[in-house]
């Protein structure tokens, strides 16, 4: 899950990161209000989670309160790439006397964690590696070893931070590390860490991805997803803790197994070349999909308006095909009248000769089957460009 | 010749106990796998009937090896206490540790993984995985052990499905040994780790090799085998058409900018000699005809 810009600010400060005050307002009277509290001049800024807003004019200066409400006035309801701004911060504005780059992230390719520091800060950081590798640290970490005082001193140096600073941003460094631990995150960058006029270092603006499967020892983090920016149907298979991803196109997709059912997005995508047809989404129904489980899973995809055809495509292997059989019958029960699009079903795999027969017996005038999976995703293709 | 598990592999369940466990259990038992106990700390002592086999449980891996001789694990624990199951099992020096559980948050595996790596000796396959079969001598895991038999391919998978379905599009060949090393972003056991293993297997004649979107594991993997492997490859890269910064159920599988796409990946594997297939059907079409001449 990834984090507002305020959501990582005040994340930051509550592990006792320095930051400058900030605030989120939904409404231009809020960031009024926020501002005329911060004193001086402000910074309204556009909280969308992609990178770029200051080139696209969602990151503005406001003299005091009232310019900041009209500032927050331009930029709330504000297209940037595709993401609509329903909030702003609005951050005290510091004079910068310099700007630095500081992150940790999960480095797969390594098995670790991996420290990114420089001295060159404020752009992208591909542009420093790429450009000036010598004033970029990257330093592996020992999950059991972490950060200690001389390790932030050595990465500080190594990141040629000059040595007025290094003191604080060893400091930063540690607590960035007890940050990342503590909320089980997978990035926490620091873009830009600033030295203020005053020789202060500062986190100025921060991203912040959490791990998702560390929910049940993170109660906070609940309270952090955006539900205004998710797709209804994207909500709803979370509720019943389905795997759904939206797309946009029009044959409805249901697999188990991420893999798999990447896969046959792939293989409806070609099939529907011929057609002008596209996967409408992502769903896996996972291991062990039950009757249950199978009939939420159709019941969202045909809720999908833009789904013209649906393609079940399941290798069963601890799930079993009777039962993902069973559960398209009960689902076409449950939904009666409301299931109105063809489904192509193809089965294999454990307990495959009951659940074709069980399809078969049932003789649902919506159902058909396939052998395999290049043909089933033929067949859907076709019957959703009609 | 199978690769990390034969015949003589002995297993303990650790989690045997709980429902997936015991269920799990019982399906490897009846696949013919030699099962020789289970471990639930604080149930030591018991023994659990799986379908008419008494199979006794231990309060630590450590003991549970003193007992039974056993080379190998299977993690079937909950997230929640998977990490102490790993470090566990690693202390107790186990050799191969096949942790299917999914769910794990990721600085668990970081920590146990590391963990692993600073002892050395103990192989993680997994987490998130679907482990590892060799049709006729064992099978750790879930995978269907139904689906074909032994043979002269080697297959690794990132993905638990494709792995079953690669393995049946490829049932009139057989297996030497199929891997699922599973899709999430730190494993144990990579692609790289296989395809030397497989190289280094005198039955194993050709290799199957399934990677997806998200990270340069495959890209990884194309350098290693311009190096090593001079057995035929063939490739499947899941996730051509996936929209970028869309996470795809694996916690591995996103694409973000234009490295990690699987276009990428097809290209570094191509660069090296390895055909890869635009489905899973035509990438056992390619399998097909290099085993048939």
């Amino acid at each position: 899950m990834d984090l507002f810009e305020y959501q990582a600010r005040d994340l930051f400060e509550a592990h006792q990161i320095p930051v400058l005050a900030g605030a989120v307002a939904a409404t231009p009277e809020a960031a009024e209000v926020a501002a005329a509290k911060m004193g001086g001049k402000v910074v309204v800024k556009a909280q969308v989670k992609i990178g770029g807003r200051g080139k696209a004019g969602g990151v503005k200066l406001a003299e005091n309160a009232a310019d900041a409400k009209e500032k927050a006035k331009a930029i709330l309801g504000m297209d940037i790439k595709g993401h609509t701004v329903h909030q702003v911060m609005i951050a005290q504005a510091a004079p910068i006397a310099a700007e630095y780059y500081m992150a940790i992230l999960l480095d797969r390719a390594n098995r670790n964690f991996l420290v990114m520091a420089s001295v060159a800060g404020g752009m992208e950081i591909e542009e420093v590696a790429h450009k000036t590798p010598e004033k970029l640290a990257r330093v592996g970490i020992d999950p059991n070893k972490g950060i200690d005082k001389a390790k932030a001193l050595e990465i500080a140096k190594s990141g040629q931070f000059p040595s007025d600073v290094q003191e604080q941003v060893a400091d930063v460094l540690i607590k960035l590390w007890a940050a990342f631990v503590a909320e089980d995150a997978t990035l926490m960058e620091i873009n830009p860490l600033v030295k203020t006029e005053d020789g202060k270092v500062v986190a100025l603006d921060g991203k912040v991805t959490l791990d998702e499967n560390a929910g049940f020892r993170q109660p906070k983090h609940e309270s952090l997803i955006d539900h205004a920016s998710t797709n209804p149907l994207e909500a709803l298979a979370k509720e019943k803790n389905l795997n759904y991803v939206k797309l946009d196109g029009e044959v409805g997709i249901i697999g188990n197994g991420a893999g798999l059912v990447m896969s046959t997005l792939d293989v409806v995508a070609y099939a529907g070349e011929k057609y002008g047809v596209k996967p409408a989404n992502f769903l896996d129904i996972g291991g062990g999909a039950s009757a249950e489980v199978m009939a939420n899973g159709l019941s969202i995809i045909l809720g999908d308006p833009d789904v013209r055809s649906v393609f079940v495509n399941v290798f069963g292997g601890i799930t079993a095909c009777d039962a993902v059989a069973n559960g398209i019958v009960q689902a076409l029960e449950i939904l009666g009248s409301k299931a109105t699009k063809p489904i192509v079903v193809r089965l294999d795999g454990n307990n495959v000769i009951e659940g074709r027969k069980i399809l078969n017996d049932a003789a649902h005038p919506l159902v058909q089957q396939l052998d395999t999976m290049d043909g089933a995703a033929a067949k859907a293709a076709e019957l959703a460009a009609k | 010749m199978a690769i990390f598990i034969n015949e003589n592999s002995k297993v303990i369940v650790q989690g045997m106990t709980g429902s997936e466990g015991t269920k799990h259990t019982k399906r490897m038992l009846k696949a013919g796998t030699k099962i020789v106990g289970g471990v639930t700390p604080g149930k030591g002592g018991q023994s659990v009937d799986m379908d008419g086999v008494q199979i006794p449980v231990f309060n630590s891996v450590a003991e549970a090896m003193a007992a039974t001789g056993a080379n190998a694990s299977v993690v079937f624990v909950p997230p929640k206490f998977a990490k102490a199951a790993v470090i566990d099992a690693v202390d107790a020096k186990m050799p191969f540790v096949v942790v299917i559980t999914e769910g794990i948050p990721v600085h668990d595996a970081a920590a146990f993984y590391a963990y692993a790596e600073s002892k050395g000796t103990t192989r993680i396959l997994g987490p998130n995985c679907p482990g590892i079969i060799s049709p006729g001598k064992s099978n750790i895991g879930i995978i269907p052990s139904d689906i074909t038999g032994p043979g002269k391919i080697g297959l690794v998978s990132k993905s638990g499905t494709l792995t079953y379905q690669m393995m049946y599009e490829l049932r009139d060949f057989g297996f030497t040994t199929a891997v699922g090393i599973g899709g999430d972003p730190i494993i144990g056991t990579t692609h790289i780790d296989c395809l030397r293993a497989f190289q280094d297997d005198p039955e194993t004649e050709a290799i199957v090799m399934i990677g997806e979107i998200g990270g340069d594991a495959e890209e990884r993997a194309a350098a290693f085998i311009k190096e090593y492997v001079t057995k035929p490859v063939v490739g499947y890269v899941a996730g051509f058409t996936a929209p970028e910064g869309k996470t795809m159920g694996h916690a591995g599988a996103i694409v973000s900018g234009s490295s990690g796409t699987a276009a990428a990946k097809k290209e570094a594997l191509e660069a090296v000699g390895v055909a890869v297939g635009k489905t899973p059907s035509e990438t056992a079409n390619l399998m097909r005809k290099i085993l048939n001449g």
